[in-house]
């Protein structure tokens, strides 16, 4: 007679199967949350871009009239996708520039390394908040902080944030500002960097620069793709200190009309919520296209050790 | 993988890595210029709360630090407010920013215990889902979200500004502690489960204690996160009454417009002193998360 003993396959399908409802549990809210928060609105506004719903009257459906609208007769939407290209494109490599060269400097096993990192990281902390853009309105103002300084050294300034040419400079100034974040990160990127290569070099009779160059760059080039896609996530993003400083308009003559702003201003203060839907959409398009060319771009400038 | 990059990150930094003789002017240059570049960085906010004692005219007149008058009304003027007391305003930041914290902390490492040491069907393609969620833009979802909590009659509460971290929807935590899990050594729960543990007990006694240094990290951004977002507050909330500090300036600024700068920015310091005190305290873990994981305050 035979005795059966459970073979390694029924065990492990048994064990499979307990932990399929563990698992169950364990996800359970993950799992209502994606589909209540994320999954399920995403379908909604995707048919929602394609309707025209003010929230009282039931949706119509419009077909592509809202993407139609968006390129078709809508110089507004075309400005915020200027002003947010300009601030994308102008902001994004600046602040990176800084947050690189700065963190290259502290890299040198300077003392106060520690100060320095905390104090220039404090102003992302900060970063986005209404308080900061109060500040920052004031800062630029034309009796403000900045004039105040010119006006010592015999300039008068403009109005900052009045004039339609200077406004958006403010406020790529307050992205740059905050180059602390991505500084932070290309500082424990370098530490990754091992100290001999540079060793190495210093004995063939290396210039720093060509040490930067021929070292830093590609053995941090990872950490700076990294860094170029969540700050460019991010600018496509912005939104409270357009807000703030232009009192929600988007002025003056329209020149802080950021992408966000609009689609917020469509959606929750003209109710065209089938509008700011395909806006909506047309972001995750625009940024993820965006984000795709930076990926593939990357191929040739991003190296992966081995 | 994630504690390997912060102790070596940690290691690093204490070890002052010192790869270069100094020349001794080139030193000097370079403290020089960071001293330059930290200045320049603090200066708007010194002066903003030097500002913050001063009459307003005063502020408009001279760009010195030091008050001339000492005028610390500007506070009590604040504090006051428009229509509403500031207290209320700070009250509801902290009400919601608290129950967003417990959501993430319980919802994000329940799903993430899951996901790092359950094996179940489908696990591969629920957690390639959840890294998608990460790099969706939240507008997409900001519409119909509205919508439904309209229709939940929501709108107008600070439900549509919590309810949501009690079900993991910051994939960004999910991740943190997945890839922190995955650290431990399984051993644990290898030994837990021979002495009959379930994963519910072991999630229990065993990972959710060492998960602390994620926890941390995750309290602390979603602190921050919560306190600074202005954008869905702005939408959900239309009653004074249920203010949080960034609708309150931002009310506060259109009601006084450019005329009474210096309540204005004492409230705007006083609505920075939170996360400084956060940041105070939390200092290495701060600048850890954000070093390891890319986020940002």
């Amino acid at each position: 007679m035979a005795i059966t003993y459970p073979t390694i396959g029924d065990r492990r399908r048994r064990r499979t199967r307990y932990q399929n409802g563990w698992a169950l549990l364990f996800l359970a809210p993950w799992l209502v949350g994606f589909l209540a928060f994320t999954a399920g609105p995403m379908l909604m506004s995707l048919y929602l871009a394609f309707t025209k719903y003010d929230l009282l009257t039931a949706p119509k459906w419009i077909g592509g009239g809202n993407f139609g609208r968006m390129f078709g007769n809508d110089p507004l939407f075309l400005q915020s996708l200027k002003v947010t290209a300009i601030y994308v494109v102008v902001g994004t490599p600046l602040s990176l520039a800084f947050a690189l060269a700065v963190a290259v400097v502290l890299n040198r096993g300077l003392r106060g390394l520690d100060f320095y990192r905390s104090a220039i990281y404090l102003p992302s902390l900060f970063g986005g908040s209404v308080a900061i853009a109060v500040l920052w309105r004031k800062v630029f103002n034309g009796d403000g902080l900045v004039n105040q300084m010119l006006a010592l050294v015999g300039i008068h300034g403009p109005s900052w944030i009045s004039e339609p040419h200077t406004a958006l400079g403010t406020l790529i100034a307050l992205e740059v500002w905050q180059f602390g974040a991505p500084m932070v990160i290309f500082l424990a990127g370098l530490r990754q960097i091992p100290r001999e290569f540079y060793e190495a070099a210093q004995v063939d009779g290396a210039s720093r620069t060509r040490q930067f160059w021929s070292i830093t760059m590609p053995l941090l080039s990872p950490i700076l793709f990294f860094n170029l896609t969540l700050q460019l996530i991010r600018s496509f993003q912005a939104f409270a200190p357009a807000f703030i400083i232009s009192d929600g308009s988007g002025g003056p003559a329209d020149s802080t009309l950021f992408y966000s702003l609009y689609l917020y201003q469509e959606g929750f203060v003209n109710f065209d919520m089938g509008y700011a839907a395909a806006m909506a959409w047309m972001l995750v398009l625009l940024a993820g296209a965006v984000v795709a060319v930076n990926f593939i771009f990357s191929r040739f400038w991003v190296h992966y050790g081995d | 993988m994630a504690t390997e990059r912060l102790t070596a990150i940690r290691d690093g930094v204490e070890s002052h890595a010192t790869h270069r003789r100094w020349v001794p002017g080139r030193r000097l240059l370079a403290h020089t210029a960071l001293v330059v570049v930290t200045l320049v960085m603090l200066y708007p906010l010194v002066w903003m709360v030097a500002s913050s004692f001063k009459p307003t005219d005063e502020i408009f007149s001279q760009p010195g630090l030091i008050p001339r008058h000492l005028q610390p009304s500007n506070y009590a003027e604040g504090w006051r407010g428009v229509s509403t007391a500031f207290s209320i305003f700070i009250e509801n930041s902290l009400f919601i920013s608290v129950l967003a914290i417990v959501g993430n902390v319980f919802s994000c490492s329940l799903a993430a215990y899951a996901f790092a040491r359950l094996n179940f069907i489908g696990r591969r393609i629920a957690y390639a889902t959840m890294l998608v969620t990460l790099m969706l833009p939240t507008h997409v979802t900001l519409v119909p979200q509205y919508i439904l909590f309209n229709k939940l009659g929501w709108v107008n509460t600070f439900y549509p500004l919590f309810v949501p971290h009690f079900f993991a929807v910051d994939a960004f935590f999910v991740l943190l502690m997945v890839q922190f899990i995955r650290s431990l050594p399984r051993e644990l729960d290898e030994a837990a489960r021979l002495d009959g543990c379930s994963p519910w007990k072991t999630y229990r006694y065993i990972v959710f204690p060492l998960l602390r240094p994620a926890l941390v990290t995750t309290v602390i951004f979603t602190f921050i996160w919560t306190y600074n977002d202005f954008f869905k507050q702005l939408i959900y909330l239309n009653d004074v009454q249920l203010f949080t500090v960034p609708l309150g300036l931002r009310q506060f600024l259109d009601s006084t417009g450019d005329s009474s700068w210096g309540p204005m920015l004492a409230m705007s310091t006083l609505a920075l002193v939170p996360p400084l005190v956060l940041f105070v305290t939390f200092q290495r873990q701060i600048v850890d998360g954000v070093a390891t994981s890319g986020l940002k305050g």
